[in-house]
């Protein structure tokens, strides 16, 4: 088994379709509602398969922080009225291979949008760092 | 007292689902056998403790049995009379283990199920050994339950397929309060006390000599020490020396497998007082030795590290060029190589490369000193 951060970019990533371009904003309240349904559909096929980790939706409303040197005040920047890669939320998974992980982050991609259509959004599917295995020399 | 009932409850389990109940009932019997013992045996513990478990267990089998109105009274007749067959002497953790790692399981949800069922150890030790919500590894737990069901029980299950799972739970280590190395090594010293298998004592004596090196694997602040660097009087002795003559054993009965194999390149490196001292050429002799029986890339890898310290780096290097790219740490043996060959820069370049590749933090943090380390 191995864990993966599966990060929801919503508007960001490669090339996106052209369902995926619509903003939330235009959706119904019920595309909204059914969209919602389906993410909680997605998290608990995967508690019922034992492979749930953790989850959570992001806030869009980000602040970008850092050190400015002893006993002064954090740096910050932001918030960024449009940022192209908005992190919408992540999901923690612990599956068996790195094709159930992008079968998995492709299920979760086929959310319904506007019109019910999936809107295709992009997964970014990292691997965690293990614990070390006792066997390595 | 915890002890005894640990090592009884997979022996119980096992009668009860040879006897015909389903695996997810036999469980649930077993466990309301075991509090009650907890309540009773403190003010008189019986005679026959199995026996005594194994009755109390039955029962409330058959009493939710029973209770079940949707069941027929031709059902009930089958179950109340177990079938005729062998007497209940022989070990029946064994079946358990064997139904536990049955091959229609992936490999996951064998470990799981094998460290609730036959180890006894909780649902939540299990899950906080491998870092996920009790939730998720009940459903693990119980989806595997379901798939074994329809497995007949007494068909023969796969050696291959234990030793594998038990190899995969020793080689977890520990991470919650759990010791799994441990409790890998207890559940083979089981099996290898009822199975003539050779290569069940090589897989026994393989983690009694890694586990020996534990201590000295990482410093007090989890930094990871590699074998050549490890203070070998941290070694335990005992493990080792246990190690040695189970191997020897097991490699009296002439049916070398991959985890004998293992276990004697091991051994030797357990023997020496230094990378310096250590019987390279042996070493080698045991990696062809593998390399004939499991044809794998990663041992052909750990191979060319021994080339390496046979022929010298150059040599080893050439072998390294016949291991697949995508083998895991290639690139760090390759740094390793060019480092001892004397081209510090390539192997700056090639460390630094490994330690984007590894797979683990403690791995990476120490690729990432050899690089620094060869900075100039």
């Amino acid at each position: 088994m191995a864990k993966y951060l599966l990060l929801k970019h919503y508007r960001g990533g490669p090339d996106r379709t052209d369902y995926g371009n619509i903003p939330m904003s235009d959706w119904t309240p019920e595309e909204v509602s059914d969209h919602i349904a389906f993410m909680n559909h997605v998290a608990d096929d995967l508690r019922e398969r034992g492979e749930y980790v953790d989850g959570q939706a992001l806030s869009p409303d980000g602040t970008f922080v850092r050190y400015d040197g002893p006993g002064r005040p954090p740096v910050t920047d932001g918030p960024f009225a449009e940022t192209k890669d908005l992190i919408a939320g992540w999901m923690v998974i612990d599956v068996d291979s790195v094709d159930r992980a992008h079968e998995a982050a492709a299920y979760l991609s086929s959310a319904p949008g506007k019109g019910g259509e999936p809107i295709q959004e992009w997964i970014e599917v990292r691997p965690f760092l293990e614990e070390p295995k006792f066997v390595t020399d | 007292m915890e002890d005894l009932l640990r090592d009884l409850s997979p022996q119980v389990l096992g009668i009860l689902v040879r006897r015909g109940a389903d695996f997810a009932a036999a469980e649930d019997a077993v466990q309301e056998a075991l509090v009650e013992a907890v309540r009773r045996w403190p003010d008189e513990l019986p005679a026959e403790p199995k026996g005594w478990l194994v009755t109390v267990a039955w029962r409330r089998f058959l009493d939710v049995r029973r209770s079940d109105v949707a069941r027929q009274r031709r059902e009930l007749a089958q179950v109340e009379e177990p079938p005729p067959g062998p007497t209940e002497d022989r070990d029946d953790t064994l079946l358990l283990l064997f139904l536990c790692c049955h091959p229609t399981l992936t490999p996951a949800s064998a470990v799981a199920l094998t460290l609730r069922a036959v180890g006894g150890l909780t649902t939540r030790q299990i899950a906080e050994a491998y870092l996920v919500p009790e939730a998720t590894m009940a459903q693990r737990i119980s989806r595997a339950k379901r798939t074994i069901g329809d497995v007949e029980v007494g068909t023969p299950g796969d050696l291959s397929t234990v030793l594998k799972v038990l190899y995969l739970i020793f080689n977890e280590g520990y991470t919650g309060e759990v010791d799994l190395a441990a409790e890998a090594i207890r559940l083979t010293r089981q099996l290898a006390g009822s199975s003539e298998e050779p290569e069940v004592a090589g897989l026994l004596a393989l983690m009694l000599l890694h586990h020996a090196r534990r201590a000295a694997r990482f410093t007090a602040d989890c930094t990871l020490v590699p074998l050549a660097e490890q203070d070998r009087s941290r070694w335990d002795e005992h493990a080792i020396a246990e190690g040695v003559v189970v191997l020897q054993a097991a490699l009296a009965r002439d049916r070398l497998g991959e985890y004998q194999a293992q276990a004697a390149i091991a051994a030797l490196h357990a023997d020496a007082r230094s990378t310096a001292e250590t019987d390279w050429p042996q070493v080698l002799e045991w990696y062809d030795e593998l390399v004939r029986l499991t044809d794998s890339p990663v041992v052909a890898l750990n191979r060319a590290v021994a080339v390496g310290e046979v022929d010298g780096p150059l040599a080893g290097l050439r072998a390294v060029e016949q291991v697949p790219l995508d083998v895991p740490r290639r690139t760090a043996v390759r740094a390793y190589l060019h480092e001892r060959a004397g081209d510090r820069s390539t192997a700056h370049d090639l460390y630094v490369a490994a330690a984007d590749q590894a797979t683990s933090t403690a791995e990476r943090d120490h690729l990432t000193r050899q690089a620094a380390r060869l900075h100039d």
